[in-house]
This record gives structure tokens, C-alpha cells and sequence, in this order.
């Protein structure tokens, strides 16, 4: 128990180290997950549009899982040498997965007989993108930005060991800040992951069209 | 003393490992003469290691979910807290998790299973929930009015209907245990995250790159070896898509 206590001494003492860390963390993170957004979703939501390519959408997510975080840190590290652009690489890898696949099956997953209708009543292809199917995709597809957001905020801070910065430079050198400022910075990776979490589980609340609300609002595979 | 033995040996000291290649001394991206060489001594002990903590973390954590899955089943009222508790759990990143154990239980494999089984909980309880819900309620009626009981709704009608979403779960699961055991090398000397972190503390790019692809093969095995026990063991839903 003392650790934990010693460990909120370490944060007052240090406040300006570990605010620095976790805006190299956050800088990283967001880069990350900003280029796996415009790579993953317009892709995603295309391929649901047409309704194909499911097996590759799928695939992609299966794939994706299994691919460790450390082992792509330091296969990218063979690659690309040490520092940011390896680890960014290395994250955006790992947050494309959840977001193509639940961009895939949030436009999949709306009802047909919607789609049809709107085309019925004369709406173009374009039209029937914008306002049925995105509308009523938006919950799931924002399950997977939330999956992958939190996913790359923890896997950030690995990339200590490849010179990417984060708060995983001080979790990851005990011999320099001792077990406390250790502790101390999981705790920060820790709550910066739930709140991150929280924030996104609100902002899909928010976004959800009422209509959609009233449906079970629940969907999406789990990364 | 030493500096005598030193002085007596024939030999220098220093153990003769016999000629480099020219890939060892260039540092390629990838030697097979060295990754062959070295297989005995430290990837096949670290192969070993990785699954023997996947499938001791996948385990325990099975018969967890599996049984708080079971309760919420017949007492729906568990179902928001369990899940509330084990979505928390997951939302924790690794490292983290790991470290923040520490204090309680040490720098030992404990410490490491506690976290791994915490991470399997969230997927495996959902989808064992899910696939016992979502047995029709028709099929359920069916099984009534033969004279079933309860129980032997559950296990001759609920469970082998769950299975497909249960297997889909423990799949899951097992890849990204695979993938949180390399993390916790930094916790335990052990698994293949080990030779991962030992081999970037020098330039020597083979033993990371070897050990991270058997990381990710032995992920892209293990989800295989699932998909095909699924095949197995649910030859009726062979027709129906796996997702």
C-alpha cells in the first residue's frame, strides 16, 4: 500500500515530467489513430456500402488481432530504425483492424428494406450513403474507433522501448524514477485509457440517432 | 587466484562460437543460420513458456467467465455488474496492469496470470452469454415439452446451441493472451517477449524480428487449431457464415 502512496508523493513532486510524458503520449496516440481513421473508415464504410468484401473486412480484424503489439514495435524496429515514425507505424497498424471492421458491418448491418426504400423514393446512391446508411451506422462504427483508441493509448506506451516516447519512458525505467514513479505513471496510462474510453462511450451516445436508440444499441465486434 | 588460472589457461577465455556468417556480421534483417542455430537455446524454451502461460491464463480465466455466465444466465440482474466490472478490467492497459500488481503480489508469474486472466474475462463471459440468449426460445419451448428439466435443457440444448458464439469468444481470447504475454516480459523473464527485449538492448536486429514473428504465427496457429476444434465439434453449423 505504501508503493501507491509513495507513488501520488512522486506525482506531486513531478507534475511538469509527468504532464510532459503523457502529451508525448496523447501526440502519439492521437497521430496514430487519426491515420488509421482516414485509411480504415472511408475503406470500411465503402466496402459496407457495396456490400462487399466481407471476407477481407473480417479477415482484416482476425489478422489484425493477432498481431502482438511488442512483436510489431520490433519488427518495424528491424525496419524502420529507432524513434517516432517506427512506432506510429507500428500503432496505426494496430488501429486499423477494429476500425475497418466495424466501419464494414455498421453500413452492412443497416436494413435492407431501408436501402431499398430510399432508393424507391428516388434518393441516389450518394444520398442513400449520407442520410440512411451513415446516419444509422454511426453507433457501430464509433464502437470501433472507441476499441481502437483505447487500444493504441495502451499499446503507446510501449513504444518506450523503440524511442517513441510517452508515459512508457517512465514505466519502463524503474532504475531512474524507482517503483514509485513507476507505479505512478501506470496509474496516469491507466486513467488516461478509461477516460478516453468514457468520453468516446458518451460521444456515441450522443451521436446515436434517436430513432436508433429505441433499437437494441448494442453491435459491433469486439476488436 | 583468478588472474592466475587467467594467465594459465591455453586459451583466451572468451568461448570460440566457430566462423559469423556474413548476414551475423552485416546485422541483416533476418539470419536463418543464426535463428536456426540459436532455436534450441532460447526461441523453443521461450515458445514454450508463451503457451504454456496463454493456456493457463485462457483456462482460468474460462472456467471464470464460464461459471459467472452460467449465474447470469438464470439471475439476468448479474449480467451489468459482471460486465461493467470485467469492461473496466479490459480498458486497463498492460503494462500498467501489470505494474500496478506489482506491489501486492511481486515481480513473479502470479502477478502476471492475475493480469492476463483479467483481460480473457470481458470476451469470454460476453460471448458465453450471448450464445446462451440467443437460443431461440422456440427450440427452448420444444425442449419443455418433451419433459426436459432444466438442467438437461441447459446441457443437451443451451450449451451445444452456445458453442459457436462460445468458441468465437475463446478465440479471441487465446490471440490476444498470445499477444499480452510478450508484454509481460517486462515483468517475467519469460515467453517470447523475453528474447524480444533482450535482443533490442543491441543493434543485432535477428532475435526481435525471430521472436516477434513466432509471437504472431503462433497467434495465426492457435486461432487456426480454434477454428477447427469449432468445425469439430459444431458439424451443424458448417453451412452457416463464420465471422
Amino acid at each position: 500500500m505504501n508503493t501507491f502512496l509513495d507513488s501520488f508523493t512522486f506525482m506531486a513532486g513531478h507534475p511538469g515530467l509527468l504532464l510532459g510524458k503523457a502529451w508525448s503520449h496523447l501526440v502519439l496516440s492521437a497521430a496514430a489513430f487519426a491515420v488509421a481513421l482516414i485509411i480504415a473508415a472511408p475503406l470500411g464504410i465503402w466496402l459496407g456500402h457495396r456490400r462487399r468484401g466481407a471476407f477481407i473486412a473480417i479477415s482484416v480484424s482476425n489478422v489484425g488481432r493477432a498481431l502482438p503489439s511488442l512483436a510489431l514495435i520490433a519488427i518495424f524496429l528491424g525496419l524502420l530504425g529507432i524513434g517516432f515514425v517506427n512506432v506510429l507505424v507500428a500503432l496505426t497498424i494496430m488501429a486499423v483492424p477494429p476500425i475497418l471492421t466495424n466501419a464494414y458491418l455498421s453500413v452492412e448491418q443497416v436494413d435492407s428494406d431501408l436501402v431499398r426504400a430510399a432508393r424507391g423514393m428516388g434518393l441516389t446512391p450518394r444520398q442513400v450513403l449520407f442520410r440512411i446508411e451513415l446516419p444509422l451506422a454511426l453507433p457501430v462504427l464509433f464502437t470501433g474507433i472507441r476499441i481502437a483508441v483505447v487500444y493504441v493509448i495502451s499499446s503507446a506506451s510501449l513504444a518506450a522501448v523503440a524511442g517513441g516516447g510517452g508515459l512508457g519512458d517512465i514505466i519502463l525505467n524503474q532504475v531512474a524514477y524507482g517503483l514509485s514513479g513507476v507505479i505512478a505513471a501506470a496509474l496516469w496510462v491507466a486513467v488516461l485509457a478509461l477516460v478516453a474510453d468514457t468520453l468516446l462511450g458518451l460521444v456515441r451516445k450522443l451521436l446515436t440517432p434517436r430513432g436508433v436508440r429505441h433499437l437494441r444499441a448494442e453491435g459491433g465486434s469486439p476488436g | 587466484m583468478i588472474s592466475g588460472a587467467l594467465i594459465a589457461a591455453p586459451h583466451p577465455v572468451i568461448p570460440d562460437f566457430g566462423g559469423v556468417s556474413r548476414c551475423v556480421e552485416n546485422n541483416g534483417f533476418f539470419c536463418t543460420d543464426w535463428f536456426t542455430a540459436n532455436w534450441t537455446s532460447v526461441f523453443w524454451p521461450a515458445l514454450v513458456e508463451h503457451i504454456r502461460l496463454t493456456v493457463m491464463a485462457v483456462g482460468i480465466g474460462f472456467v471464470l467467465a464460464f461459471a459467472a455466465a452460467l449465474l447470469a444466465h438464470f439471475r439476468g440482474w448479474l449480467e451489468r455488474p459482471v460486465s461493467g466490472l470485467t469492461a473496466f478490467l479490459y480498458t486497463i492497459p498492460p503494462l500498467a496492469l501489470f505494474e500496478l500488481l506489482v506491489p501486492g503480489t511481486g515481480v513473479s508469474v502470479l502477478t502476471v496470470e492475475i493480469a492476463l486472466v483479467a483481460y480473457t474475462l470481458m470476451v469470454l463471459f460476453k460471448n458465453t452469454l450471448t450464445g446462451l440468449r440467443e437460443v431461440p426460445a422456440d427450440v427452448r419451448r420444444v425442449g419443455e415439452g418433451m419433459g426436459l428439466t432444466r438442467r438437461q435443457i441447459l446441457l443437451r440444448i443451451e450449451l451445444p446451441l452456445a458453442l459457436p458464439s462460445i468458441l468465437s469468444g475463446l478465440r479471441i481470447a487465446t490471440v490476444t493472451t498470445i499477444s499480452t504475454v510478450e508484454i509481460a516480459a517486462f515483468i517475467v523473464d519469460q515467453g517470447l517477449g523475453s528474447p524480444i527485449l533482450q535482443g533490442l538492448q543491441s543493434p543485432f536486429n535477428t532475435q526481435f524480428i525471430a521472436a516477434g514473428a513466432l509471437a504472431v504465427a503462433l497467434a495465426l496457429v492457435a486461432d487456426g487449431l480454434i477454428v477447427a476444434l469449432g468445425r469439430l465439434l459444431t458439424p451443424w453449423a458448417r453451412t452457416r457464415r463464420a465471422v
